[in-house]
């Protein structure tokens, strides 16, 4: 699907100060040997099923499903990955690659903290310096990653630049970048920024839509009639995407941040409210003003507090292949609670997105059809902001 | 060739980099006009982004200023066509391709050219995607500034043979902002610039003082300063002009 200089359809490319481009044409060079060699296959296995706990379980939800009358609704469980996400994948990927070109550090952005908690963990794993740019407002709506990220061993530094938020902590990290690249790897978290990072994320990600494939399969015989994800930048999603896009049957749903609306200001609902332009080292779709001016966007969800879309999902926008829906923090947040209540399972803020819509279209599907909902991470995270949302002052 | 050439014409080339709008357009122009008047050979205008990627501390604190003061690209063209009744040095853009291309491509270059604006400095630009725009440049007679950085290595002979107007040759790793001492080979890049093109270059980031201006100027063709030049406009706001004058002052007689 990516064709020269990672472009999907018009989207992608490499919009990099020159200082960097040896850096991201290096990477690709080792991408492109390790992705195919065994010996890097083998152990990048062994560290998802021994260390991250994969494969994450594909989950029937019952009680959902008798509940909201329609579609059989299936919960992929990337929350029960060692740290709590499915940032742990990626990151076991790009901290490996790392290593074996022989960086000694990596640096990462991150918005609601579990892709710098994900890459602590790493880095520590495998015994290499990390570096964490978190916006200065997310630190304090995510003060326990904070916490978590020191404890194993990483270095955060809070961005207090621009919307202080995640968007800043990608263009800290990407400076960071340009002063220290012979020892550094900069770990991208999501399927975004130059080539080949939107490629090289996607592949570590695609083992969740992989293991639906499989996994539903062995319970159900076939297809899923429904796919959805939340999406900021879009990791999770096109992890869950990727293995179903040639199957033509399968809807996919991305469902994005909505925030306090997409006829309000404070909302990071790409795709409904952005258009084209050139950001982060990328062509997609970006929520901006008329003279292409950087939205300061809006989301309850720090995760998905972003004001661009990775390029593939903006391609797969543009042929019709996925379809890309807004889902506010008043539905999210209400989703967080009937998961928890009704599942007893807590998912992410960002995951809740997804959830919401899935309770919008279950009941209109017929009992037959299955929908598949990935979880994206837990939100234990979360229950003080929420706590907030509602009014409720709790200490963390 | 376009009008750049000439701010290469009287010896070494003093640069001066100034953001459009900070903190207001009639500062830029004043400071622009006092620049020119005390020797600068070529102007940069920034056009503000909201998030400037290549900018340090000093650049991007000047960027926000200006936003919040209510800059935008189509005052930042009204700004150049007053500009352009008394200023008669080449005068470039520096931005982000955002700011390009959301306008509308051909249309911001297109204006470009009418109103005096002789060529594109793109920092998020670099040679694998200058089919963007280089198409436009060419039609409307704009260059297309090629940067080349201390990593660029094996990348510096393609670079340079396409280069048109002059190449900005990265004095150091990271952003722009000033530096205590520039320690990168700048002779050995200039050297392979030098077997593949007769453009000119010029060497910007970091340079803050008449000493480091010296030095690179022996280098180069000229050099570029804008973190020591924005400085004034956060420290003296509208007062900054004069002491825009009196420093541009010093360093062109530093590279004469």
């Amino acid at each position: 699907m990516t064709n020269k200089n990672g472009r999907f359809g018009i989207h992608g490319g490499q919009y990099m100060p020159e200082t960097l481009m040896n850096a991201v044409i290096e990477l690709e060079e080792a991408y492109n040997h390790y992705k195919n060699d065994a010996e890097f296959n083998k152990e990048l296995n062994t560290l998802f099923n021994e260390y991250a706990g994969r494969p994450s379980r594909l989950y029937f939800a019952e009680k959902m499903t008798k509940d909201l009358g329609g579609a059989k609704i299936y919960l992929k469980r990337e929350d029960l990955n060692h740290t709590g996400a499915h940032k742990i994948n990626n990151v076991l990927g790009q901290a490996l690659l790392a290593k074996k070109m022989g960086k000694k550090r990596l640096i990462a952005e991150t918005g609601a903290g579990q892709h710098g908690v994900a890459t602590a963990t790493a880095a520590a794993l495998m015994g290499l310096e990390c570096v964490v740019f978190m916006g200065k407002e997310d630190t304090i709506r995510q003060a326990l990653n904070v916490y978590r990220m020191k404890l194993l061993g990483a270095t955060v530094i809070p961005v207090a630049t621009g919307t202080a938020t995640l968007k800043d902590a990608v263009s800290e990290a990407m400076k960071e970048w340009t002063t220290r690249i012979s020892d550094t790897h900069y770990c991208l978290g999501s399927v975004m920024g130059p080539h080949p990072f939107p490629t090289i994320v996607r592949d570590f990600q695609a083992v969740i839509s992989k293991e639906i494939k499989e996994q539903l399969k062995e319970k159900e015989g076939r297809l899923p009639d429904a796919v959805l994800a939340c999406v900021g930048g879009g990791s999770n999603a096109i992890g869950s995407f990727y293995h179903f896009i040639e199957d033509k049957s399968v809807k996919l749903i991305g469902c994005e941040a909505a925030g306090r609306g997409i006829d309000t200001f404070e909302t990071a609902a790409t795709i409904n409210t952005g258009r084209l332009g050139i950001f982060h080292g990328m062509k997609s779709y970006f929520c901006q003003d008329k003279f292409g001016q950087i939205a300061p966007v809006y989301s309850i969800s720090a995760g998905l507090d972003y004001p661009g879309i990775g390029p593939e999902h903006a391609y797969l926008h543009d042929i019709k292949r996925a379809e890309y829906v807004a889902i506010t923090d008043e539905e999210a947040v209400n989703a967080f609670e009937y998961t928890s209540k009704t599942e007893g399972i807590i998912p992410a803020i960002e995951s809740a997105h997804a959830v919401a819509y899935a309770m919008k279209i279950a009941p209109t599907m017929d009992k037959d059809k299955i929908i598949v909902i990935t979880i994206s991470g837990r939100g234990d995270k979360d229950c003080a902001a929420i706590a907030r949302y509602r009014g409720e002052d709790i200490h963390e | 060739m376009s009008n750049i050439k000439k701010a290469f014409e009287n010896g070494k080339a003093f640069i001066a980099f100034i953001t459009c709008g900070d903190p207001d357009t009639d500062t830029t122009i004043s400071a622009v006009k006092e620049a020119v008047k005390n020797g600068a050979d070529l102007i940069e205008l920034g056009i503000p982004f909201s998030d400037p990627t290549a900018e340090g501390p000093v650049i991007q604190s000047a960027n926000v200023r200006a936003l919040k003061n209510g800059i935008t690209t189509d005052k930042v063209f009204e700004l150049v066509k007053v500009l352009r009744k008394d200023i008669t040095v080449p005068m470039v853009f520096m931005t982000y391709a955002n700011v390009v291309y959301s306008y509308d491509a051909e249309k911001f270059i297109s204006i470009c050219k009418e109103i005096g604006i002789d060529g594109l400095i793109l920092p998020d630009i670099p040679y694998e995607e200058k089919d963007e725009f280089i198409d436009i440049c060419h039609k409307y007679g704009v260059d297309l500034i090629s940067f080349v950085a201390p990593t660029s290595e094996n990348r510096i002979a393609m670079i340079a043979k396409e280069a048109e107007g002059f190449i900005y040759v990265v004095s150091s790793l990271g952003v722009t902002g000033k530096r205590s001492e520039i320690t990168t080979d700048l002779n050995s890049i200039v050297k392979i610039i030098r077997e593949n093109t007769s453009v000119p270059c010029a060497i910007g980031f970091g340079i803050s003082n008449p000493n480091q201006a010296k030095e690179m100027s022996k280098v180069a063709d000229g050099v570029i300063v804008g973190s020591a030049i924005v400085e004034f406009l956060g420290k003296h706001g509208k007062d900054a002009p004069k002491y825009i004058g009196e420093f541009v002052k010093e360093m062109k007689d530093a590279v004469r």
